[in-house]
């Protein structure tokens, strides 16, 4: 089984603030930036109990939320407190998510200059009536600057986040999108399909009839074209929604949530995961900074994972890559052989190299996938 | 002798059978307080929530009459279903009377009617007796009316009573010894017992309920059980109280119990007659017929490590119940099972029930069928209970199907509807009766099989609750069969197989499939479902596959959700059956024998 333990960890920092929230998120964010002092004030208490998690870490990754929200100081202060509570290695990968709207050609040297040498842009869209029913701040001349100034500020690591399968959306004008998008030639897109999650205003109005969701056939000929397409362009179709110009270039960070490689969620809601053990924190920014405050880790919940738990979790997230899954993980379970039969006859995987790799058309069902090796 | 009678109560389902035998206990039984509780002849839990009696239950009341004579009433119960119609039988054969009970809001009802003609059938004296009159709906006259003309008893001898609030109780145990004749027997001469029940004791063995016809049983003498040959000594004699009460002997007349050391009630033949071995009978006891299932059905455990705990629980069951036959089956998609025969449908349910709450089985059970005959071209006539054993269709001659007389009672204006449900089921011969105002009594001769499935639940709910129902073994006649196979991506379901009429078989097929089409959840590849005669395909359905099926992000917080529903879907498929690569749940097994909802 795959277990990095020798491995470098990997460090999460959750900045949980949003100006207005998205329809489509579920994610319980802070709209009030007066927070901001006290959250700063909290995570860098939070740093103290974990001095000894590392030995080393060798990706940074700051997510949201919208870290883009972080004043030049709030981020400067940020980091130095990370800086004086963990080990980086010399050629950690550094993360920040980015709105469009929050950057100007100053912001993003600034960034350059702390050291971040990764830039996650929330783009989502290059079409004003997308972005306008995604609820997004931006507009498309935002999604179009943004990325440009990424590069004349010397970001050699840029990654393109974008959301497609929005009601009535047609292949075509996705394919504008990506079109738009490969013009960057970002090392990193990030594809998601929407997902109406529930509870979200999008869901809601979806409910009520006021917009129809895309049939799950159509949601397959997106997810397929998506793949096929950017192949084409010349990327790595490395994990469902993440695609990569060469495999040098997938996301280091998010790659050690796939395999089980430990890493340290820091921020409300955050989760962390070392040998076998994963906990995470309290979701709402109060409880998380209460607790700080009183001189307590901000943990809401943990969980040991059983050896059949690790090698579930091994088999469906090595499923949902193009890295796949060892074949002695699989082939623990009894059903393991005939799974594999199936799943290779049905032309949803492929052996390579003693593992099973998921095709195009096994990555659009992934979720099925496991439960075929379940007992 | 003079001062015994023996009687039992007969009615229609619900009309207040027990209720009455519970006032009739306490009027004369000093209960004790603790044990007063309703349904008390009903001791099983299931008997109480179904308000059924499903084992009979015997007891001896003492009661001084208006003569001022001691007289001992002997209340034989007997079970309220026609699948119990031949226990029924002997329980009627041991008395000399009945009391005859129909609802005052209710009146006859069908089952009043074949227990009347059981009665009849016995000699034996019938006091009617008029229950829940208490009722804001009770119509008494016409009630009387319904007793005159579609019984032909006096309906002015009819005793008014409600059991329920204790009135008319004194006039029926009155009654009781004024009109019921006390039995007749010789003292002397060589015993004769009828054997009307049986119950497995765990500490004594098999407890033997009979009633002396001749002669006299006592401890120490050795009994012979006539038809089976079997002898026994007997351990202990005894009246039923509210408990057991040994006594020295019992005479001609009495009605009680031996124990004899018979280890299970399969030992014993209900109908049989018990003689003495050195001073036997010449004849035994007329009536005796040994009772065969006629409904037939096969259960699985629903996990396969429970075999054998399904195994125990079917030979401790048995013990109480010698009509249950089971034999070891094997299906390719359920496993190890049994074959199981029943007297009828609700022996069936009851068992299932049973085996389910008493010895907490949890169960699969395939769709029941009848025992058929088919006739083979050498000439060999087989008998065929399973739908594995249908023979080789190239050398069936000809194939016959057992048929019933359906007797319905219902009001006229679900006439209509009846005749339409009956018709569907290949009901024929029709006879109607128009036994008083505004009642239709329907029979028609029909296919058994035909009534074992949803029949009863159809025929209450286009009724509205009014229809009743009741059947008679008719015999076997000539009936085109097919053999319906069930197939699941290409792959036979043998648990789902079934025996059954040629114009029948598209619409059971249809059925199937659309149910299972219900049931069985959406997988990786399109899954036909498909009804076959032979190679022929006569249904078919499809579940489509998934498509898509992927949560776009799977980061942090998302993993362990994500594990947690995968998770659950194992667990859920825990319950699942293999038929090929297809997940079948075991609730599509189910669902086939569900009613159709209308």
């Amino acid at each position: 089984m795959t277990i990095h333990v020798d491995d470098a960890a990997g460090l999460y920092v959750h900045v949980p603030f949003c100006l207005r929230k998205c329809p489509y998120c579920d994610f319980a964010s802070e709209t009030d930036l007066a927070l901001v002092p006290d959250w700063l004030r909290a995570i860098k208490r939070e740093m103290g109990f974990y001095r000894d998690f590392g030995p080393r870490f060798d990706t940074l990754y700051l997510g949201g939320g919208t870290p883009s929200l972080l004043a030049a100081d709030e981020l400067a202060s940020l980091l130095d407190a990370l800086e004086d509570h963990f080990a980086f290695s010399p050629d950690t990968e550094s993360t920040l998510e980015a709105n469009p709207d929050d950057l100007t050609p100053q912001i993003l040297r600034s960034y350059r200059e702390l050291g971040i040498n990764r830039l996650s842009l929330g783009v989502q869209s290059f079409d004003d009536r997308e972005l306008a029913f995604l609820g997004r701040r931006h507009d498309a001349a935002q999604s179009r600057r943004a990325p440009a100034w990424a590069r004349e500020a010397g970001f050699a690591n840029l990654g393109i986040d974008l959301i497609y399968g929005l009601p009535g959306q047609t292949i075509e004008q996705w394919q504008r999108n990506l079109e738009a998008a490969l013009g960057f030639g970002p090392e990193h897109l990030s594809c998601y399909q929407l997902t109406l999650e529930a509870g979200t205003p999008l869901a809601r109005r979806q409910g009520k009839g006021q917009f129809q969701r895309l049939s799950e056939e159509a949601e397959r000929e997106f997810f397929l074209f998506t793949s096929r397409f950017l192949e084409e362009a010349g990327y790595l179709h490395y994990e469902i929604s993440n695609f990569a110009r060469g495999s040098e270039n997938r996301s280091r960070h998010n790659r050690k949530y796939w395999n089980h490689t430990p890493y340290l969620g820091l921020g409300p809601a955050a989760h962390s995961f070392r040998d076998g053990r994963r906990w995470w924190n309290h979701r709402s920014l109060k409880d998380y900074c209460q607790t700080l405050r009183a001189g307590e880790a901000p943990v809401a919940g943990e969980e040991i994972l059983t050896p059949e738990q690790t090698r579930l979790e091994a088999l469906y997230l090595g499923l949902r890559t193009r890295e796949g899954v060892d074949l002695n993980v699989l082939l623990k379970a009894q059903r393991g052989k005939i799974g594999l039969q199936e799943m290779v006859k049905a032309g949803l995987a492929k052996v390579r190299d003693n593992r099973l790799i998921p095709t195009r058309e096994g990555l659009v069902v992934a979720d099925r996938l496991a439960l075929g090796f379940m007992d | 002798m003079q001062n015994i009678r023996n009687f039992s109560i007969i009615a229609h389902i619900d009309h207040g059978k027990s209720t009455l035998a519970d006032r009739l206990i306490q009027a004369t039984i000093m209960v004790p307080e603790r044990l007063l509780k309703s349904q008390m002849l009903d001791t099983m839990e299931l008997e109480r929530e179904r308000g059924i009696t499903i084992k009979s239950n015997t007891i001896t009341l003492p009661y001084r009459a208006r003569d001022g004579k001691e007289y001992a009433l002997n209340l034989i119960d007997t079970p309220g279903h026609v699948d119990f119609s031949y226990e029924v039988s002997r329980a009627l054969a041991s008395c000399e009377g009945v009391l005859l009970l129909v609802d005052a809001s209710q009146g006859v009802e069908a089952q009043t009617l074949a227990n009347l003609y059981l009665a009849l059938e016995h000699n034996l004296a019938i006091i009617p007796v008029i229950n829940k009159i208490d009722l804001p709906q009770a119509d008494v006259p016409g009630v009387k009316e319904q007793i005159r003309r579609e019984l032909g008893l006096d309906a002015d001898s009819a005793i008014l009573c409600s059991a329920k609030e204790g009135i008319g109780i004194a006039e029926v145990l009155e009654a009781i010894v004024s009109r019921i004749p006390p039995p007749r027997g010789k003292l002397e001469g060589p015993l004769t017992a009828l054997i009307f029940d049986a119950a497995y004791d765990p500490y004594r063995g098999t407890v033997v309920s009979c009633r002396v016809f001749d002669g006299r049983v006592r401890p120490g003498d050795n009994i012979r059980l006539m038809s089976s040959g079997t002898t026994y000594k007997v351990e202990e004699a005894g009246f039923f109280r509210l408990t057991r009460e040994p006594h020295r002997e019992l005479t001609a007349g009495q009605v009680g119990y031996l124990i004899a050391g018979i280890k299970t009630v399969s030992d014993v033949r209900i109908g049989d007659t018990i003689t003495l071995e050195n001073n036997p009978a010449k004849e035994p006891l007329p009536g005796f017929t040994e009772v065969k299932p006629v409904v037939f059905a096969s259960i699985y455990p629903v996990s396969a490590d429970d075999y054998g705990a399904l195994a125990d629980a079917l030979e401790k069951y048995k013990l109480n119940d010698a009509s249950l036959v089971y034999q070891k089956d094997a299906s390719a998609a359920l496993g190890q099972g049994f074959r199981c025969g029943f007297l009828g449908l609700l022996h069936l349910e009851i068992v299932q029930e049973r085996l389910a709450r008493e010895f907490g089985q949890s169960l699969i059970m395939t769709v029941p069928g009848v025992r058929y005959e088919f006739t083979l071209t050498d000439g060999q006539v087989l008998a065929v209970d399973n739908p594995q054993h249908y023979p080789d269709p190239t050398k069936i001659r000809s194939t016959a199907e057992p048929f019933i007389k359906a007797s319905i009672i219902v009001p006229e204006r679900y006439v209509g509807a009846v005749l339409k449900l009956c018709l569907e089921r290949r009901g024929v011969n029709p006879y109607f009766g128009n036994p008083s105002f505004g009642r239709v009594e329907l029979s028609f001769e029909m296919p058994l099989a035909e009534v074992i499935i949803d029949f009863y639940d159809r025929l209450k709910s286009i009724t509205q609750g009014y229809g009743s129902f009741d059947y008679d073994l008719i015999g076997y006649r000539a009936s085109e069969l097919v053999k319906l196979d069930i197939l699941v991506n290409g792959e036979r379901v043998d648990a789902l197989g079934m025996i059954v009429h040629k114009d029948r078989a598209r619409d059971w097929a249809v059925r199937v499939c659309e149910r299972l089409k219900e049931e069985i959840p959406r997988q990786q590849f399109k899954i036909a479902i498909q009804g076959a005669i032979g190679g022929k395909i006569i249904a078919r359905e499809t579940i489509s596959a998934f498509r898509k099926d992927v949560t776009a992000k799977c980061y942090g917080g998302d993993i362990t959700r994500k594990r947690k529903l995968l998770e659950k879907q194992k667990a859920g498929k825990k319950r699942m059956k293999m038929v090929g690569a297809v997940e079948i749940p075991q609730s599509a097994f189910v669902a086939v024998l569900r009613t159709d909802k209308e």
